[in-house]
This record gives structure tokens, sequence and C-alpha cells, in this order.
């Protein structure tokens, strides 16, 4: 019994993070039709900015109240710094062309970010450890849980119920729900779609960065940290359906659980479990668990 | 609505282009007599890698792409490594040959579950099964885990070359092998099968008011793509000496995507053109730019996509303005070998 309650709290954790990671990716893809696999090079920037910015790298350390705010202040400065340049300049140019050619075109944005980033900050790795001794550790029985992981687990979930009331309630939110079903008649009807395609993708962007930012203290920044982490949350948002919130949420639930419980009971199965999980959802439900058929066209 | 091998390239147009590959294979290896080892070894890895590109090619030509055929490069190199390794058989067509049947096998077992797949669930759902090679792979003590397995250095026909002369063997074999690919291609290209998986591309459903099955037709490439790519990743274990997971790896998986789009659908030549230029620059940038080698293909896919969406081989092609007007511009067919 303990096992089982273990597993669950491990894919809690881990289900968060994933989340975390990929909930950009899919709002992105499902409000723009853009897979975005720069995402996980921008979560690597997130990583870095954060570490710079409370590791004691640019700076002194801060002060522990301030470490926080920091790291979500560096998620921002990201954003609005790359989110208006890559949209505004670079993906714009692609409107219009095949999925697959926009597919290629964020490839090789993450070829050109990862570079960049050994560039700006080197090849070494970088490490911000203050924060995640911010919430003490958690005593559960005869097991300890560190409080920043709990702390993870609840960003997540205000994000995706952020998320899903946005989309729901605010009036801003039905307008990216009526492009999301036809872009082109909310322009006729008087959307800014390109404005909303702009601000898609910068939040798109904070989302990635934000999920570096908050995953750094956990963990080693390094330069790869981004490739690991796109093909992972790829999994998560196609095993619950491109662009659909709770998709992604259920997704992170059913990887992280899988990987949790693989990790206690058959470690030899670690690395690809996920894969195998979403190849078999695939198989069974193409789009995805909350995945929309798509009509033909002719 | 059965697909025949014709309209038949009329029997001149046929002995022109096996000629022209001839013609091709001869100067490959009259300019590796001349190269030094370091270029011989390069171009041999090339013209591998260009025989997995050039099965993406056939799929680019359908408008798919897969982030995964790394699993089949990968599959290939591994079969050779291990009948080399364990079973003891050298003999380098034979174990090619093995390991492209059994590639092709995996490809038939895959494809049938991901023909009905199209755009970015394909390209993904090929990055996921690779993934799912490469885990594998990783964690198997029997297959040498993150070490790989190596292979003993092959014999050609019975006969093993003297320790000088091995990288040229290897070269000429590859070239060979890579110019009969290379025309079997062209053939499969100027074929009635050929010309309608352009239509995959151009419109599905109009394909099936024909009565031909797009997801039949998407089945044949990706089977063929899937042998070509066991047969380059068979070529690479013999000549390299050595298979590692890493062959598996989605970043492998990109560079031959990286290669596919900018050589384009359009030329059989552009492939291992394409191939050759991308070792070539990959040499270049390790020794002097460690550091910007990303950077660099990043911008150039960019300019490609942007600029040249038919690819390299396109710019060749407006030069001369190749006849063939019949043929649809994206997948125009050239004849060369």
């Amino acid at each position: 019994m303990d096992i089982a309650l273990t597993i669950l709290v491990d894919g809690l954790i881990y289900g968060a993070w994933l989340f975390l990671v990929a909930i950009g990716l899919t709002l992105v893809f499902g409000i723009m039709k853009i897979l975005n696999v720069a995402h996980g090079a921008l979560y690597a920037v997130g990583a870095y900015a954060g570490a710079s910015l409370v590791g004691g790298y640019l700076f002194a350390t801060p002060p522990a109240a301030l470490q926080l705010p920091l790291l979500i202040v560096a998620a921002l400065g990201v954003a609005l710094l790359l989110g208006p340049l890559l949209e505004g300049v670079l993906l714009r140019l692609f409107y219009g062309r095949d999925e697959v050619v926009i597919l290629l075109a964020t490839f090789a944005l993450s070829l050109i970010i990862e570079d960049l980033i050994k560039q700006v900050w080197g090849v070494y790795s970088y490490y911000v450890s203050e924060p995640y001794a911010l919430f003490g550790v958690i005593e559960a029985g005869p097991l300890f849980y560190v409080g920043y992981d709990a702390f993870l687990i609840v960003v997540a979930a205000l994000v995706g119920l952020g998320a899903s009331a946005f989309l729901r309630l605010t009036r801003q939110g039905k307008i990216v729900v009526a492009m999301i079903h036809d872009s082109e008649i909310c322009r006729a009807m008087g959307v800014n779609v390109s404005r909303a395609y702009l601000w898609t993708f910068t939040v798109g962007v904070f989302l990635a960065a934000l999920a570096g930012a908050l995953i750094a203290p956990t963990l080693a920044v390094t330069p790869t940290m981004g490739v690991n982490a796109i093909i992972l949350s790829f999994a998560v948002v196609v095993i619950g359906g491109l662009g659909s919130v709770e998709g992604a949420a259920l997704g992170a639930l059913i990887v992280g659980c899988t990987r949790a419980a693989t990790v206690h009971l058959w470690p030899e199965g670690e690395l690809f479990i996920v894969y195998a999980v979403m190849a078999a959802v695939l198989a069974v439900r193409p789009r995805g668990l909350f995945g929309m058929p798509e009509g033909r066209k002719i | 609505m059965t697909l025949r091998p014709s309209p038949a390239p009329a029997g001149r147009a046929l002995g022109l282009a096996a000629a022209v590959a001839s013609a091709i294979l001869a100067l490959l290896l009259l300019a590796g007599w001349a190269a030094p080892s370091w270029a011989i070894y390069t171009a041999t890895i090339a013209l591998a890698k260009g025989l997995v590109v050039l099965g993406l090619v056939m799929l680019l030509r359908m408008g798919l792409i897969s982030f995964g055929h790394g699993m089949f490069y990968c599959f290939g190199a591994y079969v050779s490594g291990l009948l080399a390794s364990g079973a003891g058989l050298t003999d380098a067509l034979a174990l090619t040959l093995a390991a492209t049947l059994g590639t092709a096998a995996l490809g038939l077992l895959l494809g049938l579950l991901l023909a009905g797949y199209r755009g970015v669930f394909f390209a993904m759902f090929n990055l996921a099964l690779s993934m799912i090679l490469y885990g594998a792979l990783l964690k198997s003590v029997s297959l040498g885990g993150s070490d790989g397995v190596s292979v003993p250095a092959p014999s050609y026909f019975g006969l093993v070359p003297p320790d000088g002369m091995r990288s040229l063997a290897a070269y000429g074999f590859v070239a060979t092998i890579a110019c009969a690919a290379g025309f079997l291609l062209w053939l499969v290209s100027r074929s009635q099968l050929g010309l309608v998986l352009l239509g995959v591309k151009g419109n599905e459903i109009r394909l099936d008011y024909l009565g031909i099955s797009a997801r039949r037709l998407i089945l044949v490439a990706y089977v063929l793509s899937a042998a070509l790519a066991g047969m380059g990743g068979s070529l690479v274990a013999i000549v390299s000496g050595h298979v590692i997971p890493e062959m598996a790896y989605w970043t492998t998986s990109g560079e031959f995507v990286f290669i596919t789009v900018l050589s384009g659908p359009g030329s059989i030549s552009g492939a291992f053109a394409g191939a050759g230029v991308f070792e070539a620059v990959r040499l270049a940038t390790g020794q002097y730019l460690p550091n910007a080698w990303q950077l660099l293909l990043g911008g150039f896919l960019l300019l490609v996509i942007l600029f040249l969406p038919d690819g390299i081989s396109s710019l060749a092609r407006r030069r001369t303005g190749t006849a063939d007007a019949s043929a649809p511009p994206a997948g125009r067919v050239q004849g060369e070998g």
C-alpha cells in the first residue's frame, strides 16, 4: 500500500512539472495551430534567466522573500523580450503555409536558441538551489517531501485553473475560443486577430519561461534541458489531445504516474515508458484523449 | 486500380539514366582514389546518410515529414552490428541486405499503424516510436547499453581488404550501393506509383475518387523509406565499426529532416549532395565554431524554407529550366542517378 501512495505522490510532483511545461505548448497549438518545437528552448532560457537573477550570478543572492517574485520577473522579462520578437518578426512570415512548414521553422528556431544559450551563458551548469529550501520539508508518515515540490503542484493547479477560467469566463477568453474555431470570421467581426496571436504567443513564451524559472531550483540548469523537456511535453499534450488544457492536465497526470510507477517497479523501462503510453493512446485515439476530429477539406 | 510501373521510361531514357548513374559512380570512385583519407571517410558517411535522406525525400513528396527516421537508421545499424559481432557474419553485402530487409519488416509493422496519420501527428508519432527504441537500447545491458556494440571489420565477397585499403574499399562499396539505390529510386519516381505519390500531397480526396488508396500509398512509401534508412544505418555501422543508441535519438532524426528539407523533394542526386554538404560543413564548424553549429543550421534552415520551399536543388532547375513541363512543379522528377 505504501508503494502505491509513494507512486501517486511522485507522479503528482512529476506531473505538475510536466503540466507547467506543456500548458504553454498546448495553448499555442490550440489557438495558433503552431506546434512550437522551440518551446523547450524557451523553457531553458527561462531557467537560465531565473538562475542568473536569483542564483547569485549577476548580483548577490536576494533575500528569501524576494526569490520567488524574482523568478517570476525573470520569466516575464524573457516573455516580453522574446515573445513579440519571435512572433512579430519571424513566425508571421510563415502564416498560411503548411502546418509542417511551421513545425520546421520552430525546429530551426529551437536549434538557434539552444546555441544562443551556449553563447550567452556558456556550456557549464548553473545552480540556483536557495529557493528549493524556502518551504522546508513536509513529513508524511515515514516519508519526507520537499516543500518546494508541493509548491510546484499548487502553482501547476493555479496556472491550469487560471487558463481554464480565462478561456471560459472572460470576454478576451471567449474571443480566443472563437478564434480557435474560425479566425477568419473573427477577423470579419472586427477582432484584431494578429494582435491576439502576438499576445497568445507571448503568453506561451511566458509559460515556458515560468516553468523553466520555477523548476530551475530543483535541478542543474544545462543547455540541453530544453531538449529533454520538449519531447516529454510533446508526449503529454499528444496524449491529452493537442490544444486542450484539460487534456494536458490529464496527460501530465497519466505520464507522471506511469513514470513514477515504472521508476519504482521496473527501472529499466523509465526512459521509454512515456513514449510507449503515447503510442498506445495514439493507436486507440488518434487525436488524443480530448482531441477533436478534424473534418476533411476538399 | 492497380499501379503499373508505367508510363515506362522509354528505353532510351532508361539507358541514359543507367549511363548517368554509372558515370557518377565512376567519377565518385575516381575522386575517392585521389582524395585524402579523412575526406574519404566523410564522403562514405555522407553517401550512407544520403540513402536515409532519399527515403525521407519520398515521404516529403507526399507532404509527410518524419521526426523519427533515426529509429530505422539505428535499427538497421544494430541488425548489421549484432549479426557481425554476435553471429560472425562479416560479408558487407549480406549484412546490408539483412539489415535492409529487417528494417523494411519493421517499417511495414509500424507503417500499418502510422499510415492513418498526417502532418504534425505523423511527424511526432514517429518521434515517439524512435524514442522508445532509443530508451530500450540505452537500458539493455545485453546490447551494450549506452556504449553500443562494436562491429568487426567487414569482408567484401570473401575478401578482407588489407589495413591501408580498408576505408577505400568501404567507400567503393557504399558508393556502388548508393548509385544503385539512386537509380532504382529514379525508376520508382518515374513509375505510376511514384507519380501518384505526389497526389497525396496535392489532394487526397481526388486520389480516392481515382480509386487509389492514399493509405496504401503512404504505407508503400513508408516501408521504402524505412528500408533505405536501415540500409544507410547498416552501411554506417560497417564503415564506422561502431553502433550506439544515439543513432535513434531525435536529434539524429532532426538532422535527416534538415538535410531533406535543404535538398528538397525534387532531386535524387540532391539528397546525396545535401548529405555531403551537411557532413562537410559539420566537419568544418566542429573544428572552428563548435558552439555555433546549430545556430548555423537553424539560420540556414529558416532561409531555405522561407525563400526556397522546394530546396536547394530547385535552384539548379530554375537556372537550367529543365524540360518535363507536364510534371507538377513541387515534385518534379529529374532524370538523374
